[in-house]
């Protein structure tokens, strides 16, 4: 720790930081542009100019660049010199030269670090009379505005989108004055974290497209945390709502998980809570004809229901811990099933002992971030959880540091870094069925599938460790394969081995589990992620249950007398025939959930349920860590959490022991009592009865706008704010707000003088490091007691035997589409590209793009081909849900040529 | 005593005077232009609406009597629905000087009197009138950097055509 002094005021600093994060960290006002804290310094842009003293006697100083320059310990620095005000004032006035005087029609006003630095460093008028440079526009998708004119030629886009993201179709063009931003051509960008252009950008010239059409101002919207429902990373959000409807998602800092940056399905993917389609009262089916009645009757049905025999319950990996628990109060825990299919089932139950039992780390998403070597086994983690491909693309760079070390340069000195590494980046190796997008980087990229995969997973532990059991007969391909990949993983202090549940493939995880095993053996610092699919994946796993095929069972035997159905639309998860079996043998089926559902069409009983952005619950993310997400929107009756529901149910049915719960934290607790492995979910986050500095923590800006007047067309009469129960959050302007907020309860960045997100930097201890008020959620899975001697798998599938012609069928998820919730959001539906059939070697006579039919998931479909060269012989690719919609474990198919015009 | 009669004496000195209080409603006071009344939203010289939606009017009343929200139509802003809440309005005038465009005004019209609340509700169809109030010649859209139908980029003032950006020569 170095003492710097600021303006004579002594402050603390750390030596490996520079200049301007020291005093960004001190407190200080310092304006700045192109400086990121996760893309470093490049100093193009000259703002953050400040005096630099050689020793007390000096006082005249020089001007230095406080992002390029090193902290030394006795630093003598000063913001507030004349000369160093004139130089940033000179630099800003540049800047603003050719601005184009649009900010009323701007929707990054109000949120504009350019407007903050403009106003810190005291411009206020124009002195330029001459004519303006102007650029043109590009189209640039769905999800991005772009307004080149409002540039200020920073870099942080390129530098992101390239150099940090890895997409390579946003670029500069032109030079000097001309700079310009933007596509070889108009067309939306490619990359999955395009949407973070939006916050990065220090102007306006990348703004929310989705957003601008149901625009607010930052000031004007209310804010709650939230985790991300649209894979199971489990990325911390702030949801921002106005008038009962949500506006947008964008990010919320957590320091282990997704620190800066979001993919665009978490960022895009809200949009089903406003859907027109959304149930919004109890609707009761009386002779096919959907009838609304109220809450009181909706009860009343169920408890006549509830007499004609047992209830079972399904519940849902899409759903909140409460509303999974709460079903489970009311059908006990042997009449509530998981969701999910027998084989998606045993495989998503046995993730979290996995993850215990093996005595590597189970990392977070900024761990990762740090391996050294990365093996990804079978899981294309580029769509199924893209966050994570976004920190695993990082891990190339720690080859680099070494040597950016040894030369003494600092880590934050972005560009001479990454030249450092560019010739030998860490090894990164992924094996997967299809290409993915994380191949060009690889050092090894192969090939295979599922069961080959898992074949040479078995194969690597074995050479890591002998007493692991390797895999017979490997070709000699595979065993060099093998060799390459043990020695590159040998050669890592922090090894990472990525796999998942996307081909529900047992050996898949274990032997990724073998090989995590024999690299903790040999001395390394290993770590094992396993991808869950959903959500809330993990915490389905660790509340227990039965599953689907066992309810089927129990309705063919007679057993059920009503079924609920929480959230979960099971003709995603059940063939026609099975759902048609099922429900025929149901009496009753009543679904509660916040999305039309097809299973909901066929329900005698439909209640609305909140969507997360109108109700409280927890979340388990892969890594196993309990997040819980906050209301943003107090919802209108009947629409209310599904938790309450079941609840009201367990009341109207029993008449007895009902659980009392009237908050969110009461059912927490209730859960954490009655399920040890989620023991820890109370401290995922404060609970509602937390205080700041003896307030309520208010989720409005201060400054929100037209409170008189927003309702006043219904009535003119002030009315009481609608207080949930839930949160420690007041729905208005009036409550306590710091800094110091708890890291899982801020409702949105804001410090003075900064309007923009990069008021972030006040919340953090240090910048990149924790929040000052903690950070979010509680770690469930740490507590695994790993065996002394290390527990192999033996499940090593044995070769392929099939016959040429005979074709596995693989499920392809997509970024965009496949993922339920998200896929209802109109920006994402615009996306969506229609599914095809990927072929590997295409049937005699067929050509690219030519139809074939299959019976798949009990559907007759016919489909386009996709020629696709690099697939291993005998395997198919088809998106699960989009052609077939119960399509989603690997199934062996038949083809036939479609010969109807 | 003393006090009595002086009070009589300056009471009876005010006879001669000039008369103050006028008449009204027979007799209308004249009022400057910059009185401070009913708000109206007014129009550019185009004829099209000056209020871009900006939400600054909004934020800068103390009283948070406004409440719009934004629409766009091939690049220009403007109010899907533009709410005043009368009843509430202290007619401080903050709105009309934050306003950007010049879109919001206070004109010399104090005369909205009602016997029912709602009846203070001012809605855009209200406020909108079809002049451009106090400031004649001013158009936002004109100064502006932003592509509108029949102003292309480039063709706001003091600005400078497209660049090419396949070039780089000086």
């Amino acid at each position: 720790m170095a003492t710097i002094l600021i303006d004579g005021r002594a402050c603390p600093a750390r030596t490996d930081e520079n200049l301007l994060q020291a005093c960004l960290e001190a407190g200080a006002d310092l304006p700045y542009f192109c400086w990121h804290p996760e893309l470093g310094s490049v100093g193009a842009c000259r703002q953050c100019a400040i005096k630099q003293f050689s020793g007390p006697d000096d006082k005249t100083g020089r001007i230095v660049m406080a992002c390029m320059t090193q902290v030394t310990d006795g630093a003598i620095l000063s913001i507030d010199d004349p000369q160093a005000r004139e130089f940033r004032a000179g630099v800003v006035e540049w800047l603003m030269t050719n601005h184009p005087h649009d900010c009323p029609v701007c929707p990054e006003g109000g949120e504009c670090h350019l407007q903050d630095m403009t106003v810190m460093t005291g411009h206020d008028s124009r002195r330029y009379r001459f004519a303006k440079r102007t650029h043109r526009n590009q189209d640039l998708g769905p999800f991005i505005n772009h307004e080149m004119n409002r540039c200020i030629g920073c870099y942080r886009c390129v530098r992101f989108y390239r150099d940090y993201a890895g997409g390579e179709d946003l670029a500069a063009f032109a030079a000097h004055n001309d700079l310009y931003f933007g596509r070889h051509e108009d067309g939306a960008l490619e990359s999955a974290f395009s949407g973070n252009l939006v916050e990065i950008c220090p102007t306006g010239v990348f703004t929310d497209k989705p957003f601008s059409a149901v625009y607010s101002r930052k000031w004007d919207m209310g804010g709650a945390p939230s985790v991300c429902a649209h894979c199971a990373v489990g990325c911390n959000t702030i949801v921002n709502a106005r008038q009962g409807s949500v506006r947008r998602v964008i990010n919320r800092y957590h320091e282990a998980v997704n620190r800066y940056f979001l993919c665009d399905r978490g960022r895009y993917g809200h949009g089903f809570t406003n859907a027109p389609t959304r149930p919004r009262a109890p609707i009761l089916r009386q002779g096919g004809i959907p009838v609304p009645i109220s809450m009181a009757t909706a009860l009343e049905r169920f408890a006549t229901m509830a007499k004609d025999g047992p209830i079972v319950g399904i519940g849902s990996t899409r759903a909140s811990l409460e509303s999974n628990f709460a079903l489970r109060c009311l059908t006990g825990p042997d009449r509530f099933s998981t969701g999910l299919a027998q084989l998606e089932h045993d495989l998503t139950m046995q993730v979290p002992a996995l993850l215990r039992a093996t005595p590597a780390r189970n990392p977070s998403l900024h761990d990762m971030e740090s391996a050294d070597a990365v093996l990804v086994l079978g899981e294309d983690v580029c769509v199924t959880a893209p966050r994570l491909s976004l920190a695993l693309r990082q891990t190339l760079r720690r080859a680099a540091f070494p040597a950016a070390d040894a030369a003494k340069v600092p880590h934050w000195m972005d560009a001479a870094v990454r030249m450092f590494g560019s010739d030998a980046p860490s090894p990164l190796m992924v094996l997967t069925p299809a290409a993915t997008d994380l191949d060009p980087i690889a050092a090894t990229a192969h090939r295979a599938a599922p069961d080959a995969i898992a074949r040479l997973g078995f194969a690597v532990a074995h050479r890591l460790d002998g007493s692991a059991p390797d895999a017979p007969d490997l070709s000699e391909t595979e065993s060099r394969l093998a060799d390459t990949i043990a020695t590159a993983l040998r050669t890592g202090r922090r090894p990472l081995i990525v796999a998942g549940l996307q081909y529900a493939n047992a050996a898949l995880i274990h032997a990724a589990a073998n090989i995590a095993t024999a690299l903790h053996a040999t001395g390394a610092d290993a770590a094992l992620s396993l991808v869950a699919p959903d959500c809330n994946s993990m915490g389905m796993a660790l509340t227990g249950g039965i599953p689907l095929d066992a309810v089927r069972t129990m309705a063919r035997t007679g057993h059920i007398g009503t079924l609920v159905v929480v959230e979960n639309d099971l003709t995603r998860r059940l063939d026609t025939a099975t759902l048609d079996e099922l429900l025929a043998a149901v009496p009753h089926l009543v679904v509660i959930d916040h999305i039309a559902t097809r299973l909901a069409e066929r329900a005698d009983l439909v209640l609305p349920a909140a969507s997360f952005a109108e109700s409280g619950g927890t979340l388990v993310s892969t890594e196993g860590r309990a997040q819980r997400f906050l209301p943003v929107i107090t919802p209108t009756m009947p629409v209310q959490e599904s938790w309450r529901w079941t609840q009201q149910f367990t009341r109207a049915a029993t008449h007895a022991d009902a659980p009392e719960w009237t908050n969110l934290d009461q059912i927490v607790a209730t859960i954490a009592h009655d399920i040890p492995a989620l023991s820890r979910i109370i401290d995922a986050a404060p609970d509602a009865g937390y205080r700041l500095d003896g307030r309520r923590l208010r989720s409005e800006p201060a400054r929100i706008s037209g409170r008189t007047a927003v309702r006043a067309n219904i009535s003119v009469h002030d009315r009481p704010l609608p207080q949930s129960p839930d949160t420690p959050l007041s729905p208005s302007m009036e409550g306590a707000y710091s800094p110091d907020t708890p890291g899982a309860l801020v409702p949105f960045y804001h410090a003075p003088g900064w309007n923009s997100v990069q008021s972030l930097n006040r919340f953090q201890q240090e910048i990149g490091g924790p929040m000052r008020g903690g950070d979010a959620g509680a770690r469930l899975l740490d507590d695994g007691i790993p065996a002394q001697a290390p527990e192999w798998h033996h499940d090593i599938p044995a070769p392929s035997t099939a016959a040429p012609d005979d074709l596995l069928l693989l499920p392809e998820p997509r970024l965009f589409g496949t993922e339920e919730l998200s896929a209802l959001s109109p920006p994402i539906a615009a996306r969506v590209t229609p599914a095809t059939l990927r072929l590997g070697t295409l049937p005699a006579g067929l050509q690219d793009g030519g139809m074939v039919s299959l019976t798949l998931a009990g559907e007759r479909l016919t489909l386009p081909v996709r020629h696709d060269p690099a697939l291993p012989p005998g395997i198919a690719l088809c998106p699960p849900h989009l052609a077939a919609r119960a399509f989603t474990a690997p199934v062996r198919v038949q083809l036939h040529r479609d010969d109807t015009p | 005593m003393f006090g009595i009669l002086r009070t009589l004496w300056l009471t009876f000195l005010h006879m001669g005077h000039r008369r103050v209080t006028v008449g009204y409603p027979e007799h209308k006071p004249p009022l400057p232009p910059r009185y401070r009344g009913r708000i109206i939203l007014s129009r550019d010289p185009d004829g099209m609406e000056r209020c871009v939606a900006c939400n600054l009017c909004a934020v800068a009343c103390p009283v948070d009597c406004i409440s719009l929200q934004k629409a766009e139509q091939d690049g220009r802003w403007y109010p899907d629905y533009f709410r005043i809440n009368f009843s509430r309005c202290i007619f401080c005038g903050m709105c009309e000087e934050a306003c950007p465009t010049y879109a919001i005004q206070l004109t010399p019209d104090f005369e909205m009197s009602e016997y029912l609340r709602p009846n203070l509700v001012y809605e855009k169809e209200d406020l909108l009138i079809s002049g451009t109030g106090k400031y004649p010649d001013y158009s936002f859209f004109r100064v502006a950097g932003v592509k509108i139908p029949g102003k292309d980029k480039g063709e706001a003032e003091r600005e400078a055509p497209p660049v090419d950006i396949h070039t780089l020569l000086p």
